[in-house]
C-alpha cells in the first residue's frame, strides 16, 4: 500500500532533505525532494503528493508557509507537515491556521516520525477505500441512471421491470423534477423496445393545432405554412415509446383524438385520409393531479383510465432524503469531469445543508446546485460556503423590512401563504417553520381560507 | 564480487566482530572479510549534539569498498543521528554499497540497565542484518519478527528476531538471482 503514496521532501539545505528521503524510502515510500518552494510547486503541478514535509524557513521565493499555501491550491487533500530547526509558539499557530496537518521539530525523533507518517496514510488509505466503497454503492443502487435507495423507488425499480416489455400504457406521477422521463427511459430500455425509437414530447410546451400537427404529423396544404407532408412523433415512434410528459395540459380536443389512438391503434395526419395503423407504447407523465382535473372535468376519465393502467407515483426528494448523499456523489463523479474541474468530495457540514433543504425543485435542482457549487468551488472539496446561494441558507444574510402598508393579519397571511407554498402544503412542516403547533396552523388556514398549496 | 566486508571504526571487541560474520554469512549466504580497523570517525562528529553523522560516515564508507565486496559494513560505538532525526541505530544505501550500524544504543546501560552480553550480541546482529538488508534493497517489513521491520526504540529491536521473513527471504533471493544473471551477461560478453 505505501507504494501508492508519493511523499515530497522540500528543504533548502541538501543533507536535511536527502536524509530525510533516505529514511522514508527506507521504509517503502516513493520520496521524492525539492530544494525549494519554487521547485517543490513546479513538481507538485507534475505529479500528486500525499503527504509534503516543508521546511519553514527557505531563502529566496517562498517560504514554507506560503509554499503550502500555493500547495493547497493545487492539491487541496495534500497533508503538510511544517519542519522547522526553531520552534516557536506563533510559528506553530500559523502553520496550523494556514492548513498545515502538523508542525514538528527537526531533528525530530524517528518514532515520531514513524507514527505521524503511519497516522497520515492510514487515513488516506481510508478515505480511498470510502471512495471506492461509495462508487460501488452507486452502481448498487442505480438502475438505468437512476440511483436511489428509497423503499419506494426501490419498488419503482421492481414494477418497471415487470412492466418493461408490456405494451400497457403507463402514468408516471410526480412534481416537477422527480425524474419522470429517466423513468419512461427505463422502461423503454429495459423491455423488448430497446432497440426501437423513444421519443419524448412535451405537451404544454406547444399550441393545441401545433402539438396536434408535431403528434400525428400533416398532409401536404392541410394549414397555412404546411408546404410538405410531415410525420408526427407517433409515426416516428413505431415500434417503440411515445413519452408524452405534462399530459394534464393537453386540450380536450386532443384528449379526444389521444383517446381514439389508445383505442382504435391507429390515427390520421392532420388534414389526410390515410388512416396509419401504428404499434406504440405511450408513457404519459404529468405533476399535476388529474384525478382531480378528472372530478373537475378538465381532463376525460375515459382517456385518463386509459392512460393510468400502470400507474407510477414518484416521491419528491424530500421524501427520499437518504439519496441525498448518494446522488450528490454521483452528480460530483459527472459533472465535475464534464466542466473540467477537480472536485472529489463534500464535507459533512454542506451535505447537512443539502440535507435540510426543502427541494422544491427536486432531484433536477439538487443536480443544479451541485453544478453551481463546483463551478464556484475554490478546492477539490465542496463546502458550506458553495452552497450559500441555496434559500434557507443565504436567505439569513439578506435584510428583511417590514411592509410598511400591511396590516399585522395581512403580514400574518402572507407569512402563512408563503410557507405553505414552500412547503407544498406540508402542515408539519410550515407549522415547524412557523413556529407555531399544528392546530393553531390550521386555525390561520381557516381563518383567512387559505389554500393548502 | 562475492564477500560483505566487515569495517570497524577505532577498536571494537573481538567477541562482537567474529559471531557477527557467522551470523551474516548464514542469513546472506555470502562470505564475510575484515577490512583493516579505520580511526574513529571524528570527521563525522557533530560538535552541538555530541553525536556522530551517520549520512558522512556513509560517504566515507562508500569510497573504501573494495572491489571484491559486494557490501561493506561499518561498525562504530559512535551515537549516530541523520540530521533530520535524533539519532538511527543504523544508517544504510538503499540499494548502495555501505550501511553503517552504532553500537552505542544497543548496549543495556545506555537505557540504564546492568549490562547483558547476550542481549547486546543479538541486537548487534539483528541491526546488522537490517541495515545490510536495506542495501540489498529490502525495504521495512510489516511483520514485527522479522529483521526488516522498522526499529525506531529499543524494544522494537528486540522484538524481532534477527532473520529474515520469508517475504523478504524471497525478495532477497530475488536480488541475488538478478546479479547472477547479470554477471552472466557480463561473463558472455
Amino acid at each position: 500500500m505505501k507504494k501508492l503514496w508519493n511523499i515530497m521532501v522540500v528543504d533548502d539545505e541538501e543533507v536535511m532533505r536527502e536524509s530525510l528521503a533516505a529514511w522514508l524510502r527506507e521504509d517503502g515510500y516513493s520520496v521524492d525532494t525539492a530544494e525549494s518552494g519554487n521547485d517543490a510547486i513546479v513538481k507538485t503541478n507534475k505529479r500528486e503528493y500525499a503527504i509534503y514535509f516543508i521546511d519553514l524557513k527557505m531563502p529566496g521565493g517562498h517560504d514554507g508557509i506560503e509554499t503550502m499555501m500555493e500547495i493547497r491550491k493545487i492539491h487541496s487533500d495534500a497533508s503538510i507537515i511544517i519542519v522547522t530547526a526553531y520552534a516557536t509558539v506563533d510559528t506553530a499557530i500559523t502553520a496550523m491556521k494556514e492548513g498545515a496537518q502538523e508542525y514538528i521539530v527537526k531533528p525530530c525523533n524517528p518514532e515520531e516520525i514513524s507514527l505521524l507518517v503511519n497516522r497520515i496514510i492510514k487515513i488516506k488509505n481510508l478515505q480511498r477505500e470510502n471512495s471506492i466503497l461509495r462508487k460501488k454503492l452507486t452502481k448498487q443502487y442505480s438502475f438505468c441512471d437512476i440511483i436511489s435507495k428509497n423503499p419506494k423507488m426501490m419498488e419503482i425499480f421492481g414494477l418497471i421491470k415487470e412492466v418493461a416489455s408490456l405494451r400497457s400504457t403507463v402514468m408516471i406521477q410526480g412534481e416537477s423534477g422527480t425524474g419522470k422521463e429517466l423513468i419512461a427511459r427505463a422502461i423503454h430500455f429495459s423491455g423488448d423496445r430497446a432497440g426501437k425509437p423513444f421519443i419524448g414530447v412535451s405537451c404544454a410546451a406547444l399550441t393545441e393545432s401545433l402539438l396536434e400537427s408535431e403528434l400525428f404529423g400533416h398532409e401536404k396544404g392541410s394549414f397555412t405554412g404546411a408546404t410538405g407532408q410531415k410525420k408526427g412523433k407517433f409515426e416516428i415512434a413505431e415500434g417503440g415509446t411515445i413519452f408524452l410528459d405534462e399530459i394534464g395540459d393537453i386540450s380536450p380536443k386532443l384528449q379526444l383524438n389521444l383517446l381514439r389512438i389508445l383505442q382504435e391503434r391507429n390515427f390520421y395526419r392532420v388534414g389526410g385520409m390515410e388512416q396509419i395503423d401504428i404499434d406504440v407504447r405511450v408513457i404519459a407523465a404529468t405533476n399535476r393531479n388529474l384525478e382531480d382535473a378528472v372530478r373537475e372535468g378538465k381532463f376525460r376519465d375515459d382517456l385518463f383510465y386509459r392512460l393510468n393502467v400502470i400507474n407510477i407515483h414518484l416521491p419528491a426528494l424530500r421524501d427520499r432524503k437518504e439519496d441525498i448523499p448518494l446522488l450528490v456523489h454521483n452528480f460530483i463523479e459527472h459533472i465535475g469531469p464534464e466542466l473540467g474541474r477537480e472536485v472529489n468530495d463534500i464535507s459533512e457540514g454542506a451535505l447537512k445543508i443539502l440535507l435540510n433543504h426543502n427541494w422544491p425543485g427536486n432531484v433536477r435542482e439538487l443536480e443544479n446546485a451541485v453544478e453551481r457549487a463546483i463551478v464556484t468551488c475554490k478546492t477539490k472539496v465542496l463546502t458550506e460556503e458553495d452552497f450559500i446561494f441555496l434559500n434557507n441558507h443565504g436567505r439569513e444574510k439578506i435584510e428583511w423590512s417590514i411592509p410598511s402598508e400591511l396590516t399585522l393579519e395581512e403580514i400574518e397571511n402572507q407569512a402563512i401563504t408563503a410557507t405553505l407554498h414552500r412547503t407544498h402544503g406540508n402542515i408539519k412542516e410550515a407549522s415547524t417553520i412557523l413556529g407555531v403547533d399544528r392546530s393553531t396552523l390550521y386555525d390561520r388556514i381557516k381563518k383567512y381560507n387559505l389554500p393548502r398549496n | 564480487m562475492n564477500a560483505i566486508y566487515l569495517v570497524q571504526f577505532g577498536t571494537i571487541d573481538e567477541e562482537i566482530i567474529s559471531p557477527l560474520e557467522v551470523c551474516l554469512w548464514q542469513v546472506f549466504g555470502f562470505d564475510v572479510k575484515r577490512l583493516n580497523p579505520l580511526p574513529d570517525p571524528a570527521f563525522a562528529l557533530d560538535q552541538k549534539s555530541g553525536q556522530w553523522n551517520s549520512s558522512l560516515i556513509l560517504k566515507d564508507l562508500v569510497r573504501r569498498v573494495p572491489d571484491d565486496a559486494i557490501r561493506l559494513l561499518g561498525i562504530t560505538e559512535r551515537d549516530l543521528f541523520i540530521p533530520m532525526l535524533s539519532f538511527v541505530f543504523g544508517h544504510a544505501q538503499l540499494n548502495g554499497p555501505a550501511a553503517v550500524i552504532s553500537l552505542a544504543r544497543l548496549r543495556q546501560e545506555f537505557y540504564r540497565l546492568p549490562p547483558n552480553a547476550p542481549v547486546f550480541h543479538h541486537r548487534i546482529m539483528k541491526e546488522a542484518v537490517h541495515e545490510l538488508g536495506h542495501t540489498f534493497g529490502l525495504v521495512h517489513c510489516h511483520d514485527p519478527l522479522c529483521a526488516m521491520s522498522l526499529s525506531n526504540i529499543i524494544q522494537h529491536v528486540d522484538k524481532k528476531n534477527g532473520e529474515l521473513c520469508s517475504n523478504c527471504s524471497i525478495l532477497f533471493e530475488e536480488f541475488t538471482n538478478h546479479r547472477r544473471r547479470n554477471n552472466g551477461m557480463e561473463m558472455q560478453r
